[in-house]
């Protein structure tokens, strides 16, 4: 029998008017990797930070190490080894990784005079317990986001962490990142860390964790073995319904070229070449760093591009800024809705119109207002953005209507080229599959698609043709029917194909 | 007492109106010359010149930056307009000219901070500096009077005139509150303003021009700052090479009083006319309780710095 190192029970949490936990349970295992699933606003987060003492906990009892415990501040957590690591992490750039281990708990002597041997020393233990090679002087800023994440784990097991929760730790890492990470995840398992893994990425489950714990709605759903459960049954758990189809491929048949690209050259791109034709999806895949962002921002003439041709309809076009790329029908959802997409503190209307204010113009420079409210209205009821009204803060909105916004924000310019860059990063999985099925009816319109996504399922199910990139290169293109996840790799990771090819 | 949650919305709206309100009450209960039409009247007329010069700065603190420029670019035009009415230009052409002079150092700060990618605070610093200088030389540190053509005796009107009894800074006021209320509510400008502020990166990938909001926001700035300059030039009926020392703290603190987050993004006009008034009304009670300049001061940084905690909290 397994030993329940940290026990929450019928833990219940209100806020203002909502119910935000009702009646969960979670238990963590010792020297196990408990996962925590559940769709966006499922409760996850919220969980956590009742566990943690961020959130008093309306109902409900918590045991630690078979103790009740009723943590008030996260300080307490924290000195019964309980160790948290966001999925925005909590470093100073500035400041090197032992001043960021050792934070407000510096080695002092009697004067004050900070230890800095013993310092460096105690964090070239740690970083070696992870495998990491850096220098304890090394400025965080100077790492990689993976390594960063090593970093607070270092900061964890500094504080002797005896339960690590890990909130979305691989959304930003590279695959050769995440790897390590699981490593490091495994090495500590068997040094009897327990630890909690919050994702929204199946696969990832099954590679790491032992057990599962599925919300939905602020409700505990299930808790099981993950050897005893395979991803559809997760899904259908998380989402409450059956996905029948994840991808729901439309055939369509392309038509003329609408959207060419020649031998376009900057710092980013060397000699790309490609073009899309009306009612396709041209996938584009690729390694993290191969240039596809970049090349979206090329054309949209957000970089500057310093050799070759853009045609649009058969006719050369000049894009020196985003300001034209719009008006020359071109429309770039960003991958990081929230840095580059949406205006968070603006209502929902004000960002959908944003790029198209010339629409509602009129005299004096007065916006008509009720076109536009009438406007957003159709555009959230057709893509069913589910938000209270349409002065609703944008940053109110869960990710995936979010994303609903930012792409209504592209389509009211009304394009013929769309470029959709991760259009479901950080999505659950009821909305994926809402955006996928709005990406196609414009798709069926006519209209030409680019969509760049790092999750290779995702580009097999969707795209009708498939770019891959690497270095900054275009590395291959493939037809759909050709297409396999081992050639993507393969051409992404820049070994060639066939010797003909 | 609970509150039901349209009270609570209610209040955190209009905290600044009831501050204000309640503020005034308390100065009248202490104070029985307060609430007269006539000392009304004046606060109104000595708050014109801050309220002009802080609706122009709540469009640059809405987008993220700051004006530290506007009290010299107010001395250098007034100048410019005392030394232009005393050579007998006639007086729509002067006015004119002048504004347009403090629209032209305004999208100056607009060029160095969109272009030259100098942060606000540096930039308009510098520009203050410079104004400051040039007024000193224009003026060689000596008042300008307006001079003895009618022209002189129609603008003095502008600073202490009235209509219906109310003094004419009044409706310059109004009337450029009422237009910097419709560009920023109602106009496509307006939308961006708050755009830029909110996040400048998105606002660029969505297909606008910021460099052209930044020179337009700034140009505002250094055209109401010009406006303010006519007032003081026009009650003095001479220019100070000193005038306006210090107005631009006045302005940013009336921006932030009415609730503007020097963030960006967030804020607006009407909440900008309290704080100068709440400014206003407590430079006014601390004379009639004769209080010295000295601990006026002193107050009204206080009051300041309670009013934004305050605020703070209600978030």
């Amino acid at each position: 029998m397994e030993e329940v190192i940290f026990r929450m029970e019928n833990i219940r949490k209100e806020f203002p008017g909502v119910v935000a936990l009702d009646d969960v349970n979670l238990n963590v295992y010792d020297s196990k990797i408990m996962a925590l699933l559940g769709e966006n606003g499922a409760g996850k987060s919220t969980l956590m930070k009742v566990m943690t003492g961020v959130y008093k906990r309306t109902q409900g009892h918590m045991y630690y190490k078979g103790k009740a415990v009723d943590y008030k501040h996260p300080k307490e957590s924290q000195e019964d080894g309980i160790a948290i690591i966001h999925q925005e992490l909590n470093l100073i750039n500035e400041l090197s990784i032992a001043e960021n281990i050792f934070l407000g708990r510096e080695f002092k002597n009697v004067f004050g005079k900070i230890k800095w041997a013993k310092m460096y020393e105690e964090s070239r233990i740690l970083l070696d317990q992870l495998g990491m090679t850096e220098d304890p002087k090394t400025l965080v800023g100077q790492l990689t986001i993976g390594k960063q994440q090593l970093v607070e784990i270092a900061k964890a097991l500094s504080l002797d962490a005896k339960l690590i929760v890990l909130d979305e730790p691989t959304d930003a890492l590279t695959d050769t990142e995440t790897e390590s990470l699981f490593t490091v995840m495994k090495n500590l398992r068997a040094q009897g860390k327990s630890m909690v893994y919050i994702s929204h990425r199946l696969k990832e489950i099954f590679e790491i964790c032992d057990d599962v714990t599925i919300l939905r709605d602020g409700k505990f759903i299930a808790e099981e073995k993950v050897e005893n459960i395979d991803e559809d049954r997760m899904i259908e758990l998380m989402v409450g319904r059956k996905l029948e189809e994840q991808f729901p491929k439309v055939n369509h048949k392309s038509g003329n070229i609408v959207f060419e690209a020649k031998n376009l050259n900057n710092k980013y791109l060397e000699n790309v070449s490609f073009n899309v034709k009306a009612g396709e999806i041209l996938g584009i895949s690729g390694l993290m760093g191969a240039g596809r962002t970049e090349l979206a921002k090329s054309i949209y003439g957000s970089y500057k591009i310093n050799q070759g041709e853009i045609s649009l309809d058969g006719e050369k076009r000049v894009i020196n800024s985003p300001k034209d790329a719009i008006k020359n029908k071109i429309a770039y959802v960003s991958e990081d809705r929230k840095k580059d997409g949406l205006i968070l503190d603006l209502s929902v209307k004000k960002n959908i119109h944003i790029s198209a204010l010339d629409t509602i113009r009129r005299k004096f420079g007065y916006l008509d207002v009720k076109k536009e409210a009438t406007e957003a209205k159709s555009y959230i009821e057709s893509m069913s953005i589910k938000t209270p009204s349409i002065h609703q803060k944008t940053k109110n909105l869960s990710g995936g209507n979010q994303q609903k916004v930012a792409i209504a924000k592209a389509l009211i310019t009304n394009p013929k080229l769309l470029i959709l860059d991760e259009p479901t990063r950080g999505v659950d999985v009821g909305a994926k599959k809402e955006i996928y099925e709005l990406i196609n009816k414009y798709k069926k319109k006519g209209m030409s698609i680019i969509m760049i996504s790092s999750e290779i399922p995702e580009i097999l199910g969707m795209s009708d043709r498939i770019l891959v990139m690497h270095e900054g290169k275009v590395s291959g293109e493939l037809s759909i029917e050709e297409a396999t996840q081992e050639k993507i790799m393969a051409l992404a990771v820049g070994i060639k194909g066939d010797a003909n090819d | 007492m609970q509150m039901t949650k349209s009270n609570k919305e209610f209040l955190i709206k209009y905290k600044s109106v009831i501050g204000l309100v309640v503020f005034s009450l308390i100065i009248a209960i202490f104070n029985d010359r307060f609430l007269t039409i006539g000392n009304i009247l004046n606060v109104l007329r000595q708050t014109s010149i801050n309220s002009v010069i802080a609706a122009g700065m709540t469009f640059i603190i809405l987008t993220g930056g700051i004006d530290l420029s506007v009290g010299s670019t107010l001395a250098l035009t007034g100048a410019i307009m005392a030394s232009l009415l005393s050579s007998g230009v006639p007086l729509i052409i002067a006015v004119l000219l002048t504004i347009l002079l403090g629209a032209f150092i305004g999208f100056l700060n607009g060029v160095v901070i969109a272009k030259g990618k100098v942060q606000p605070f540096i930039a308009t610093l510098a520009m203050m500096t410079i104004i400051r200088g040039a007024t000193l030389i224009f003026t060689n540190g000596r008042p300008i009077s307006t001079g003895d053509f009618p022209a002189a005796d129609q603008f003095y009107w502008l600073g202490s005139g009235k209509v219906f009894g109310i003094p004419a800074p009044i409706y310059v006021t109004v009337l450029i509150f009422a237009l910097a209320y419709y560009l920023l509510k109602h106009t496509s400008l307006g939308r961006y303003v708050y755009a830029l502020g909110g996040n400048e990166e998105a606002t660029k990938l969505s297909g606008i021009n910021v460099d052209l909001i930044k020179y337009k926001v700034y140009a505002i700035s250094g055209a109401l700052a010009a406006v303010a300059g006519l007032i003081v030039t026009a009650r003095l009926s001479s220019a100070q090479p000193q005038a306006g020392s210090g107005y631009e703290l006045d302005a940013i603190a009336a921006v932030v009083l009415g609730g503007t987050s020097l963030a960006g993004g967030k804020g607006g006009v009407i909440g900008t006319i309290i704080g100068a008034l709440i400014i206003g009304i407590l430079n006014n009670a601390l004379n009639l309780m004769d209080v010295t300049s000295y601990y006026q001061l002193l107050a009204k940084g206080v009051v300041i710095l309670i009013a934004v905690l305050i605020d703070r909290d209600f978030d």
